[in-house]
């Protein structure tokens, strides 16, 4: 039934509600259609990105070997001060583990675990639980009597940290922090240092790159957005050239270019501006990172600077000019301003992109110029560290949402313009 | 060649000549002086070289011959932002990221004037504007004619003698672009400012100018006031340009004393002004207005006189307005004012037609 509308146009309560039921059937349909539409890349998402970051969410803190190889003593360990020697009821918990453990040979899992945190565990378990078929109660004496380590506190006190199935022990390691048995943590003497150090060099080199991708892309962007489109889009082919092109064939090129008995070296010493025992180290060190990835990530910088800087009518600098500001004013009073968008979202854009880039400083990094991915590849396939490489990416997404935080607080994501 | 030199003009162009593409002459011998505080219109069609004129007084576009002089100094190798004119853009190109006053305060910023001063001479320029409240407001939030007033202000903040204009009604709607009009107009007026005006729009320059510059093809077809240039057209161009024209095109039979006699294409004879015709035997064109045109004319009314018939008949309201057959052109316009004794007239009517000599301007082919 159609719904009637009287002379003053309101509608009544009731026929509000039908019309209202009459606008969700009308577009139900569509609702149908759009959700059949994003439907697989909702699906495809979940899968492949939502499942394994939860995933490496979830194997930074897992820590389940010394929970799940010995449930016993685990559970028993919950009650324990810490304060002084467990009673016979944690031994003898311990002693069926260790029993149980040596019949299904999983044991020496829960032994490597804890050996990671205090050398000397691996021994002190196997040992005593080859012993354990000859140990009678009380245990606590008797297991003492077979190995004497089992009366160090110290000891318990590690099996106690553990015995939890989820731990911050990866992230504290990925501080370049220790936990000593007592359960105090603090930073490790700073030539062990690791990842703090290469956090903190990542961090820099990308904001260096940033800003030379911001040098060297303006001024070529400036140039494309003031030629006719004809011509503007035949140079574009030069920018975008590099994107079409491997990344490893790049990255090998600079190889070939910088390395002491490169093109470049040969070159400079050709022309006598450096002598053949001089030749410069310009490549597998950080030098090498920054020039090379600053070539790869500078089409994300011209591209959309160049967009924004095509939406700047010429009119504005030539206003700016015939109210008396010479070229340089207009362009920094009145151009610039303009442009910042295209400036934040080129560098947002390059900054993400390098702070987790792994080829390049991988191939011309050498020492000096790795990068915080490159350490948690190694962990993920040299190692075998998962819940390490974990802790570290997930520290790394956690910066970068910092990073973009702030950027959002103090720019504005609104001043960020693709176009 | 050089015109006569004059000791008032305050812009002269002088034998000035562009091109783009080393090819075509964009501007051909351009020779203009304008007196100071002079309201001087450049119209004409797009392509004529007027915009590209006023580009080469603000100092974008070099001259490829000839000087551009600005009180007397040649100013051909003087940068923009040291001529000293202000310029008020087609698209107004008020700057995006400041405020209507940051906008304003910018040429006295630039002329290192002091806070105080700046602030107080904005603040005049909006309420000359009457847009005084609206200082700390962004120009997108403003409408297209509050925009073109914020332009205006800011091309006169910093007390220029002379201020370009490009086509800066050319966005705004009809009623808004006629009431600015008169607003520019009148703060010209009142500065005494040298204004350079570009449009294309006949009215516009009608409505506001002291002279008019006609542009066609690179070269001025004409320069004269409003009136002279509707009722004393030097050539066809001009004539079928500003304001509506009846064209009738011939031959100049013979000529004595100013006035020559025309034979139309069809064979009829006219009477007409000798204006600018090569002479006997040349091909000429006739120019008349259609309000000079006169149906059943007073006997010694006009001097020609021909029989037309009405093709259409459109009532205006003020005027009728009537197209014709005559002399072979059935596209000849009549405009009769409105008065109830012209009631009667009907498509299809024939009727007598005339014009006086003083009227009709024989024109160049």
């Amino acid at each position: 039934m159609a719904i009637t509308v009287d002379a003053s146009g309101d509608l009544s309560p009731e026929e509000q509600k039908r019309l209202k039921a009459d606008l969700h059937r009308s577009l139900f349909r569509n609702k149908v259609r759009a959700c059949l539409l994003v439907a697989p890349l909702v699906v495809f998402i979940l899968v492949t990105f939502v499942a394994p970051i939860g995933n490496m969410l979830i194997r930074s803190v897992e820590d389940p070997q010394v929970n799940e190889y010995m449930p016993l003593t685990s559970a028993a360990l919950q009650d324990w001060d810490g304060q002084e020697l467990p009673d016979e009821a944690i031994f003898a918990a311990l002693a069926q583990d260790l029993i149980a453990g040596r019949e299904s040979k999983e044991i020496g899992k829960a032994a490597t675990r804890l050996n990671y945190e205090s050398s000397g565990m691996r021994s002190l378990i196997m040992g005593s639980a080859r012993k354990i078929s000859r140990i009678e109660p009380p245990y606590k004496e008797a297991l003492i009597e077979a190995d004497k380590d089992w009366a160090d506190i110290d000891n318990w006190k590690v099996i106690k940290r553990l015995s939890s199935p989820y731990t911050t022990s990866y992230y504290v390691a990925a501080l370049d922090m220790e936990t000593s048995p007592d359960g105090e943590v603090s930073f490790v003497p700073e030539n062990q240092q690791i990842y703090l150090k290469l956090f903190w060099r990542t961090l820099w080199m990308s904001m260096l790159i940033t800003a030379m991708t911001v040098l060297l892309g303006y001024p070529v962007s400036y140039f494309l957005a003031s030629l006719p489109v004809k011509k503007a889009n035949v140079l574009m082919i030069l920018v975008l050239l590099p994107f079409w092109t491997s990344l490893l064939v790049r990255t090998s090129s600079w190889i070939a270019m910088l390395q002491s008995q490169g093109i470049l070296n040969d070159l400079l010493v050709w022309l006598g501006i450096i002598a053949d025992e001089q030749r410069l180290q310009m490549i597998y060190n950080a030098l090498g990172t920054v020039i090379a990835m600053t070539h790869i990530l500078l089409p994300f910088m011209i591209l959309p600077l160049y967009s924004v800087m095509k939406t700047v009518p010429p009119s504005y600098l030539r206003a700016a000019r015939s109210l008396g500001a010479n070229p340089w004013t207009a362009f920094w009073q009145v151009y610039l301003p303009q442009t910042i968008p295209g400036i934040s979202a080129g560098a947002i854009l390059v900054f993400i992109l390098a702070i987790g880039y792994y080829i390049t400083p991988a191939l011309v990094g050498g020492q000096s110029g790795q990068f915080i991915g490159n350490l948690i590849a190694y962990h993920m396939q040299g190692s075998l560290n998962w819940g390490m490489a974990a802790a570290l990416g997930v520290m790394l997404l956690v910066l970068v949402m910092g990073i973009y935080g702030l950027y959002s607080r103090f720019v504005g994501v609104n001043n960020v313009k693709l176009g | 060649m050089t015109s006569p030199v004059s000791s008032e003009a305050f812009v002269r162009f002088d034998g000035v000549q562009k091109s783009y593409d080393g090819v075509n002459l964009v501007v051909k011998d351009l020779n203009v002086d304008i007196p100071r505080g002079e309201f001087l219109t450049m119209l004409g069609p797009s392509g004529s070289g007027k915009t590209t004129s006023l580009m080469m007084l603000a100092g974008f576009e070099t001259a490829t011959h000839g000087d551009i002089f600005l009180n007397g100094r040649s100013i051909n190798n003087v940068a923009p932002h040291k001529r000293g004119i202000g310029m008020v853009f087609q698209n107004y190109a008020l700057f995006p990221h400041m405020t209507v006053a940051e906008n304003l305060a910018f040429p006295l910023q630039v002329r290192k004037m002091g806070k105080a001063e700046v602030k107080e001479r904005v603040q005049k320029a909006l309420d000359m504007v009457e847009l005084g409240v609206f200082g700390n407001r962004r120009p997108a939030q403003l409408s297209g004619g509050q925009q073109q007033r914020v332009a205006v202000a800011r091309a006169l903040v910093f007390e220029p003698d002379l201020v370009l204009m490009d086509e800066p009604l050319g966005a705004l709607d009809k009623n808004l672009r006629e009431q600015m009009q008169y607003e520019i107009k009148h703060i010209h007026e009142r500065l005494g400012v040298t204004v350079v005006y570009v449009t294309h729009d006949q009215s516009e320059a009608l409505t506001m100018s002291n002279r008019i510059a006609v542009f066609e093809d690179g070269r001025i077809q004409q320069l004269a006031p409003p009136t002279e240039l509707y009722e004393k057209p030097e050539n066809a161009f001009v004539a079928q340009f500003i304001g509506e024209n009846n064209t009738l095109t011939g031959r100049v039979d013979a000529v004595a004393g100013g006035i020559c006699e025309v034979v139309l294409d069809n064979g009829d004879r006219v009477k007409a002004l000798d204006i600018n015709t090569d002479g006997a035997g040349h091909g000429t064109t006739l120019s008349l207005r259609p309000e000079r045109v006169f149906l059943n004319p007073v006997d010694g009314q006009c001097q020609n006189m021909f029989s037309g018939l009405a093709e259409e008949v459109i009532y205006l309201g003020d005027h009728i307005r009537v197209r014709m057959n005559i002399c072979g052109h059935n596209d000849f316009i009549v405009k009769v004012p409105n008065s109830s004794d012209k009631k009667g007239l009907a498509k299809g009517d024939t009727i007598p037609v005339g014009w006086s000599i003083d009227d009709c301007r024989a024109l160049d082919a």
